[in-house]
């Protein structure tokens, strides 16, 4: 049976309402919200897609959105009772979310309206704030399993799609004149269009000027500016061709419509911008849910619960000042490194360190951001400010990335000579005029300028990359733009972070090592495990299958030890050795959980990690291509499992500190290789920063992911290999491509430099080379991907 | 043949005319979602559904299935 709201299957005990099984309380609560609403429309819209949430207790979590500051950042507009408010709710998936979450005023008489952006995840609510707060907005939004996600990193950046707007309207104006442009010319590339009255050509000409201003003007003017700013760094990039094909272009043409001479090359030069900027919107084409730019302030909380004089107050994070005293409830994620004052801090880093078991801390202790209580609340003193934590100073050197500029790019290199090339053509071609025929000389020099104006060259990089970048998308590996390609074709070492990367997080193994247990042993052991939360005795009860259970009395849990009750009349204890025995762990490098039942401790469950499917076939491809190297922060436990995968024991660090790994991608940087890392927590953030490629792994591609050049899904995993040699396939497109486009410059160059090219030759070849470079380059990408990278 | 030079004129008006029209769709946000809209026309009104709410089975059966199966939507 499966759960009429998410569709998970509900094992033997559903929960029933109204007769309809539920896997949990939580999404049955869902429906009753639903159905009272009368709402159920949602499920008949896509049945079963609901959102599963297991904790759903919000008590008072959402308190700080009632701080008036930390509203004013969240709020888009509020303004005599109404106002606005755009939330980021990643579990955004299907029509019926849509449906739902635009009938949200049915539910609360508060909301005015609300719209989804789908692609963006976003939902724009207007409500009454007489009526409704924005707090109790937001929890009506979590009661329905539609979590937004408020974060520091979405109050401050608000709206970035304005450079998206500006190149549609560039594309569109371009367009508009191209096509009449072209109408205009048209009669002249007809036989006997040079006995047109020169009335007409006159007003034609006039017309295409006029036309062609504001394309020359405004649609192309990122050309000229990233022409001028290679030109200042000493760099010929591909918009210096570019540039200077307008400029001559434009200047040729309107010299000829001014003296009455001609009609000119207006319909080829706008032609020419109108497909360098559709190239450019193919190419800038990105996914605009997933964040490839996170820093510490998505990750962190928008406010935290000081604690004045014995008072609570919340205050946004921005005011938490050294040495405040703070409140860390259940589940808060720990916001500056601080010490432990009181309360039982029982900290999960997973996120920080991929270690799933959480760490125990005493008062007095310190506590390093990005840790998770679980448990009870805590009360921490701050002992560093925010941005000067550990893991947020790791973090925060986003800016070098930034600065990284593009310089040896493939095109950029081709364009070099090219540019090079062509101007000595032009000016062999003129200097040989001028002494044949002195007047053909300029006419020549600017036709082989003209002619010579690298479009197809320009095109080719943003259809082929655009493609392979789409193509990678679709098969679940998701890349911030396109110069990431050509940097993942490049590296020659490659660097793998062990635990959640290598290994799966949620899933571990669990061996019994001692005396086999018998039936009712193995019962006895997974009905005490199943009691307690904590991960180990999860991976423990799942390690045992198909048992039934006893009732467990006197069930203590003792925190970082273990637990005990009686269960079917015996003892147990189970835990960690000392816990159990008495004694140190004889066998420390390994995670092992002591039973003891009835007088006698009967052996251990040895917990290890489970690695990804398909690892091993992973690593022997690209062990064969490339230098490997693992980097993990845990002891040396799986050394031995791994270094027969990985070949020799010297490429694989142990005990390695976010800072250590960092510093080694660095040193092998030095050495002057390329690297790619790839990692899947906070405790990589600075060395996938650092290095050339820097991929991630996730399960969920929208749940949060520290900054890198791509996200790559979980279960794609086990074609890296492949998405990794992919990328030279994609440059060799590239190369032949621009082979192409040569061979139609030979053919426009052997007409300039006899100094008769006519426009119809530039209208003419300049489309067709675009045209078919972009077909050549789109079509086999695309073939090739699907044969080159298949779909399990 | 000077009417062509009221043609062009008048060629060029009505192209303004869209090219207006599409500065406007830009400018209004119309290209920032592709999908829900595609979607969102074929809801019914909620109040209508809500009036007959036996009816209201019959009106949701005539929704075609297949068009919301495409859940997984390339994420551009």
């Amino acid at each position: 049976m499966s759960c009429v709201h998410c569709g998970e299957d509900c094992g033997k005990h559903p929960v029933m309402w109204e007769d309809k099984p539920f896997c949990c309380n939580g999404c049955s609560t869902v429906y009753q919200i639903l159905n009272e609403n009368k709402l159920q429309k949602y499920y008949d819209i896509q049945p079963m897609s609901g959102i599963k949430v297991e904790q759903a207790d919000v008590g008072n979590k959402y308190s700080y959105i009632d701080n008036k500051e930390i509203q004013d950042q969240l709020l888009d507009f509020s303004d005599g009772g109404i106002s606005k408010v755009t939330l980021f709710i990643p579990s955004i998936h299907c029509a019926s979310c849509i449906w739902l979450l635009e009938n949200l005023y049915i539910m609360h008489k508060g909301i005015i309206a609300s719209s989804v952006n789908f692609p963006k995840k976003t939902v724009n609510i207007t409500f009454n704030d007489n009526i409704v707060t924005l707090r109790q907005v937001v929890e009506l939004l979590v009661s329905i399993h539609y979590i937004p996600e408020i974060t520091l990193d979405h109050l401050e950046k608000k709206e970035s799609g304005k450079s998206e707007k500006s190149l549609l309207l560039k594309i569109g104006i371009s367009g508009f004149s191209f096509m009449n442009v072209m109408l205009y010319n048209f009669p002249e590339y007809l036989p006997g269009g040079d006995e047109l009255s020169s009335m007409f050509t006159r007003f034609f000409g006039i017309m295409s000027f006029i036309l062609a201003l504001p394309v020359v003007i405004y649609c192309a003017k990122d050309y000229y500016l990233s022409a001028f700013k290679g030109l200042k760094h000493k760099m010929i990039n591909i918009d210096v061709p570019i540039t200077l094909g307008i400029i001559t272009l434009f200047i040729q043409s309107s010299y000829e419509v001014i003296t009455g001479d001609g009609i000119g090359y207006m319909d080829s030069l706008i032609g020419l911008i109108f497909f360098l900027l559709i190239g450019k919107w193919y190419q800038g084409k990105t996914y605009s849910a997933l964040s490839f730019e996170r820093d510490y302030k998505s990750y962190f909380p928008v406010a935290v619960t000081k604690i004045n004089d014995g008072k609570e107050e919340t205050v946004p994070l921005s005011e938490l000042r050294v040495p405040d005293r703070i409140l860390i409830r259940n589940q808060e994620i720990i916001p500056a490194d601080s010490i432990l004052i009181t309360g039982e801090a029982n900290i999960d880093y997973s996120f920080v360190t991929g270690e799933s078991i959480p760490v125990t801390k005493k008062s007095g202790d310190n506590i390093f951001a990005g840790g998770r209580q679980m448990g009870s609340s805590i009360e921490i003193e701050v002992v560093k400010e925010v941005e000067q934590s550990y893991l947020t100073q790791l973090w925060n050197q986003e800016n070098k990335k930034d600065n990284k500029v593009q310089l040896n790019t493939l095109i950029n290199k081709v364009s070099e000579y090219f540019t090079v090339i062509i101007l000595l053509i032009a000016l062999v071609s003129a200097v040989y005029w001028m002494f044949n025929d002195p007047k053909l000389a300029l006419f020549a020099f600017t036709s082989v300028l003209i002619i010579a104006c690298p479009c197809a060259l320009a095109l080719t990089v943003p259809f082929t990359f655009g493609s392979t970048m789409r193509q990678f998308g679709r098969k679940g590996f998701y890349i911030k733009n396109t110069d990431v390609i050509e940097n993942l074709r490049g590296i020659n070492s490659i660097i793998f972070d062990k635990t959640g990367t290598i290994t799966i997080n949620s899933t571990m193994k669990a061996q019994f090592i001692g005396k086999e247990l018998d039936d009712e042993q193995l019962s006895i052991v997974k009905s005490l495990a199943s009691n307690s939360s904590h991960p180990l005795s999860a991976t423990v009860k799942d390690s045992i299958k198909n048992r039934n259970t006893f009732i467990v009395e006197n069930y203590r849990e003792f925190p970082s030890l273990g637990i005990s009750g009686v269960v079917n009349g015996k003892r147990v204890n189970m835990g960690s050795c000392k816990f159990v025995t008495g004694k140190d762990d004889p066998n420390p490098e390994s995670t092992n959980v002591y039973v003891f039942i009835d007088d006698k401790v009967h052996g251990y469950f040895k917990i290890e990690n489970s690695y990804r499917p398909g690892l091993k076939s992973v690593i022997n491809k690209l062990k064969k291509v490339y230098q490997l190297f693992l980097l993990s922060g845990d002891n040396q436990a799986e050394k031995k499992n791994l270094s027969p995968l990985f070949g020799s024991e010297s490429n694989l660090l142990f005990n390695q500190s976010p800072a250590d790994k960092m510093k080694f991608v660095e040193e092998r940087k030095k050495k002057g290789e390329k690297v790619l890392m790839i990692g899947d927590g906070l405790n990589d953030a600075g060395a996938l920063i650092e290095s050339d490629v820097g991929l991630t792994i996730a399960d969920d591609i929208y749940s949060f992911s520290p900054a890198c050049d791509g996200i790559i899904e979980s279960s794609r995993f086990k074609q890296l290999p492949e998405f990794i040699r992919f990328t030279n396939t994609s440059i060799l497109i590239v190369i032949i491509s621009f082979i192409i486009s040569f061979l139609y410059n030979f053919v426009g160059l052997y007409f300039a430099v006899q100094g008769n090219l006519s426009p119809i030759i530039a209208a003419i070849l300049m489309p067709i080379s675009s045209v078919s470079v972009v077909a050549f380059a789109t079509f086999s990408i695309n073939y090739l991907a699907g044969r080159l990278i298949p779909d399990f | 043949m000077s009417v062509i030079i009221i043609l062009v004129i008048v060629g060029i008006v009505v192209a303004s005319l869209f090219l207006i029209g599409f500065i406007w769709a830009v400018k209004s946000g119309q290209y920032e979602d592709m999908y829900s809209p595609s979607v969102r026309i074929l809801f019914d009104d909620y109040k209508e559904s809500a009036n007959n709410d036996d009816g209201d089975m019959l009106a949701d059966n005539n929704i075609p299935e297949n068009k919301y199966k495409n859940d997984k939507i390339s994420n551009q």
